[in-house]
């Protein structure tokens, strides 16, 4: 029989050193004892053999956590069990790694359990200040776990508190950071802490911070558990914060709602809103007023309102579908792939000032997983929001509107007829004027090759005509070819 | 009179305990190696528990209490008779140091009242997290409640210094929100939330010269629904979750029970907070997230629109699609799995890892952690068939808690 001692700290380098040598003279775990110390001379077997053995030893990196992990650990078989790991993952590969393998399973909740004792000191350590004479604040504290953490869990606390000194003692041992150095020592006797100021302080936050209406015990007590309260200051309030719970929800209960203070009034009529005057005469109260439109239900899921956006007197209108994700998001018409195909084309053909916008001004959408697709405005939708339309167009009094898609084309024509046919030619909006229809750009990002290329020089066919048309063709067209800008919309600020 | 500092912290810490949120996780990586205080990134730590279940993680306090809006809801709206206190910046920093230092906590949760105007409110509590981030080199966790209606520039600020920044949606309905909360504007807080989810995707992006933008809001943003204090059914409240986590990238949105608060507004009921509605809606909205759920499937198991409040939403679903069950462990993908009442992403995944060693039976699904009490019903092993155990007319009362005599007081 084999005995290995593991010491108290620096245990995971002996453990490692020695089943490395059992390994290699294929000891079986049952021939072993580990013990952790402590008892000396209480049981002697021999030694692990010397290094050069016959047999080669592989082991994962994963594994090696686990083990640094699974030793801390106060069960006794710990240190076994985790050479059994090891020694059957010589011959059997696959065992480490299957979740359903009673050993691994067993491994996999020592680590566990050490994981959350680890977890817990990190948040329940308190410290209290202590005097310091050099410029370096000194802080102390005391801590029960239930494991051999201590060398595991404080490099946490070296790097958040980097520029204190500090002292974490336990029963098993002392932590020590003095002046960027943190150091391990035999366990003292527990220190007495001067008070701490900011504790009361920290006691009335504590108390106030709860909610006395939705008392949940268990969850508190499965969270921080007992056997951590002695060294909690503020648990000290709890059973204050629980006897008068009851009492201050009935008293919420029973209190008849207040007068209200008399600044209430005041400021509360320095706030309130001025009706929308019935019909906005500028473009800046039209904006103004759409932005509160409720006139469907497309305001409840979408955003914001996007309103047009241009020369707001020029010759040309540009009516798209509705604004899409990017628009919606950002709060300006025409700035997503579309939009930008649109901007470049606009270039191409030469024209001048445009106003563009929407025929409907909120995005309508179905979520689908984590993203938002777009769906057709209905008909009811592009009736409600042609008030809109009809009032931009009043604004800007444009020579020609250009209708992109059949959307627009139904919201200023009030024909939903294919627009195959359509295309291209000149129609008369509901209330008089010109309307040219074209493709919406959305339509040729849609196609791909030969009918794609075809309908974006249909389109682009169509803002030539209709720049020339209203009369906004650029005199030279020496415009610089265009670059890249794809997510250039980004960096202008919205308005 | 002068209110002495621990007064203040009694009245501020009241006023901020209706904020559910209290995530200090997800952020960069970062610590005090290189000089100043504190540490951040990694899981979050929760220092306290407070007899309500809930977590200290954060100090969560108001910057003031003093308000201008008058909403319904809120202890402290203008119309409120609560006692008011405000801290200087300095006192917010200083405590917010002195308490990390004693490992009491993760960082500062700031929130306020709105005073004077929403730009004057944003911007002393910019200064606050300027001051801990620049004059203390303090690297711990920083979440600022972000006023819908500052500028832009503001919360572009806000974002440089804090990890995390949210706009509350207060209520699942506009109409309720335009009810209770008449000073607030539903499309500016949908429009506030835009805008942070445009920076963030701005500062994650390289630039032309392939610089990167310095990191805006790096734990991302959540917002807080109220529940039960406007007449919105579960449909509602999950149907709104779903267009903030699509259209706003949140991390979270939370949910929070409406609980009676002192001097209470005439125009809400004061009931018993319905937290076991509000558990419900979390583990609805973790099906969302998480286990490829869409807001139909789950809300469709009652006319109501409203989740079962006795058996958790999974298994609800699963009782009504019976059809669907049981499920071959040993031969289902990874998306039917997720279905299986009693298994959890991480059960999955371990069941996964355990098909490549060979045929899982009944006691290894035990060991892998399943909750085979509820499995048990929709699944196959081969050596477990649930036979007509899955087509029982009283499945549902098998796992729902016995009904209670309601009481006489």
């Amino acid at each position: 029989m084999y005995h290995v001692s593991l010491p108290q700290r620096g245990f995971f380098d002996v453990w490692r050193d020695n089943a490395r040598r059992f390994l290699v003279h294929h000891v079986p775990p049952d021939e072993i004892f580990w013990d952790r110390g402590g008892d000396e001379g209480l049981f002697t077997g021999t030694a692990a053999p010397e290094m050069d053995g016959p047999a080669d030893v592989t082991v994962t990196r994963s594994f090696l956590k686990t083990a640094a992990s699974v030793l801390c650990h106060t069960q006794a078989n710990a240190p076994a069990l985790l050479y059994e790991a090891l020694y059957r993952h010589q011959t059997d590969r696959r065992a480490l790694e299957n979740p359903a393998d009673p050993l691994s399973r067993k491994l996999a909740r020592l680590r566990k359990a050490v994981a959350r004792d680890v977890h817990k000191m990190h948040a329940f350590v308190r410290f209290r200040e202590l005097p310091s004479d050099g410029p370096r604040r000194r802080f102390g504290a005391w801590f029960e776990p239930d494991h051999l953490i201590l060398e595991t869990a404080t490099p946490f606390f070296a790097r958040r508190f980097a520029d204190m000194d500090w002292t974490i003692a336990t029963p098993t041992g002392v932590a020590c950071f003095e002046a960027g150095d943190l150091s391990f020592h035999p366990p003292a006797e527990r220190p007495k802490l001067p008070e701490d100021t900011s504790e009361a302080l920290w006691g009335t936050y504590f108390s106030n911070i709860f909610n006395p209406a939705r008392l949940h015990l268990q969850a508190m007590r499965s969270e921080m558990p007992l056997k951590y309260w002695k060294n909690l200051p503020e648990t000290r309030l709890i059973p204050d914060m629980l006897a008068d719970a009851e009492s201050r929800v009935a008293a919420m209960h029973a209190a008849m709602p207040t007068q209200a203070p008399a600044r209430a009034e005041r400021i509360l009529n320095r706030l309130s809103v001025p009706e929308i005057s019935a019909l906005p005469r500028t473009m800046g109260d039209a904006r103004d007023a759409a932005s509160r439109c409720r006139r469907c239900t497309l305001c409840e899921a979408a955003t914001q309102t996007v309103w047009g956006e241009g020369d707001a007197s020029a010759p040309l209108m540009i009516v798209g579908e509705q604004p899409g994700d990017n628009e919606d998001i950002a709060g300006r018409p025409f700035v997503g792939p579309a939009g930008q195909l649109l901007t470049r084309l606009i270039k191409d053909a030469g024209i001048g000032a445009v106003w563009k916008t929407n025929a409907v001004k909120h995005f309508k959408f179905r979520p689908r997983g984590k993203r938002r697709i777009h769906q057709s405005p209905d008909r009811n939708e592009i009736e409600q929001c042609r008030w809109w339309l009809d009032l931009e167009r009043r604004l800007v009094k444009p020579k020609l509107v250009l209708a992109l898609g059949a959307s627009a084309a139904y919201a200023l024509t009030g024909t939903d007829l294919p627009l195959r046919a359509r295309r291209g030619e000149i129609e008369t909006a509901l209330d008089g004027g010109a309307v040219m229809l074209s493709w919406h750009p959305s339509h040729i990002l849609r196609l791909s090759g030969n009918a794609a290329s075809r309908a974006r020089s249909e389109l682009l066919a169509d803002l030539r005509a209709a720049g020339a048309m209203a009369g906004n063709a650029e005199p030279s067209n020496t415009h610089t070819p265009h670059r890249n800008t794809r997510l250039g919309y980004l960096r202008n600020p919205p308005f | 009179m002068r209110r002495t500092l621990q007064e203040k912290l009694a009245i501020l810490a009241d006023a901020a305990k209706y904020d559910a949120s209290c995530a200090s996780s997800g952020t960069t990586r970062r610590d005090s190696r290189d000089g100043g205080l504190g540490s951040a990134g990694g899981s979050g730590i929760c220092h306290a528990y407070t007899p309500d279940g809930r977590c200290i993680s954060l100090l969560k306090i108001l910057m003031t209490n003093f308000c201008i809006y008058d909403c319904a809801y809120c202890i402290n709206r203008v119309s409120s008779g609560v006692e008011r206190a405000r801290f200087s910046p300095e006192e917010v920093v200083t405590l917010t140091l002195e308490f990390y230092r004693r490992n009491y906590i993760e960082g500062l949760f700031l929130s306020s009242g709105i005073i004077r105007s929403p730009d004057d409110t944003m911007e002393d509590m910019v200064r606050i997290a300027r001051t801990l981030r620049r004059d203390h080199g303090f690297k711990g966790y920083i979440h600022l409640k972000t006023i819908p209606e500052a500028s832009q520039d503001l919360i572009d600020a806000a974002g440089l210094y804090a990890d995390r920044l949210s706009v509350n949606i207060e209520l699942p309905r506009d109409s309720s929100t335009r009810a209770l909360a008449p000073q607030k504007k539903p499309e500016t807080i949908r429009a506030a939330m835009a805008a942070v989810r445009l920076k963030r995707q701005e500062s994650s992006e390289k630039s032309h010269s392939g610089k990167r933008a310095a990191r805006f809001a790096p734990a991302g943003q959540s917002t807080q629904m109220i529940v039960g204090a406007d007449a919105a059914n579960d449909r509602d409240i999950l149907t709104t979750a779903t267009r903030l986590y699509t259209g706003y990238k949140l991390n979270r949105v939370y949910y929070s029970a409406f609980s009676p608060i002192p001097d209470a507004s005439v125009a809400l009921p004061l009931v018993k907070p319905p937290l076991m509605r509000e558990h419900r809606l979390y583990q609805a909205d973790w099906l969302l997230r998480f286990y490829g759920f869409d807001v139909d499937e789950i809300t469709s198991t009652a006319p109501s629109g409203d989740l079962d409040l006795d058996v958790d939403p999974k298994l609800a679903w699963a009782i009504a699609n019976r059809g669907l069950f049981p499920i071959d462990i040993n031969r289902a993908d990874r998306n039917t799995l997720l279905r299986v009442p009693g298994f959890g992403t991480r059960t999955v995944s371990r069941i996964l890892t355990a098909r490549r060693s060979g045929a899982l039976r009944y006691g290894d699904l035990i060991r892998i952690g399943a909750r085979m009490g509820v499995a048990k019903p929709f699944v196959t092993v081969p050596d477990w068939s649930p036979g007509a155990l899955t087509d029982r007319d009283d499945l549902r009362a098998r796992f729902a808690t016995p009904p209670k005599q309601l009481s006489l007081f």
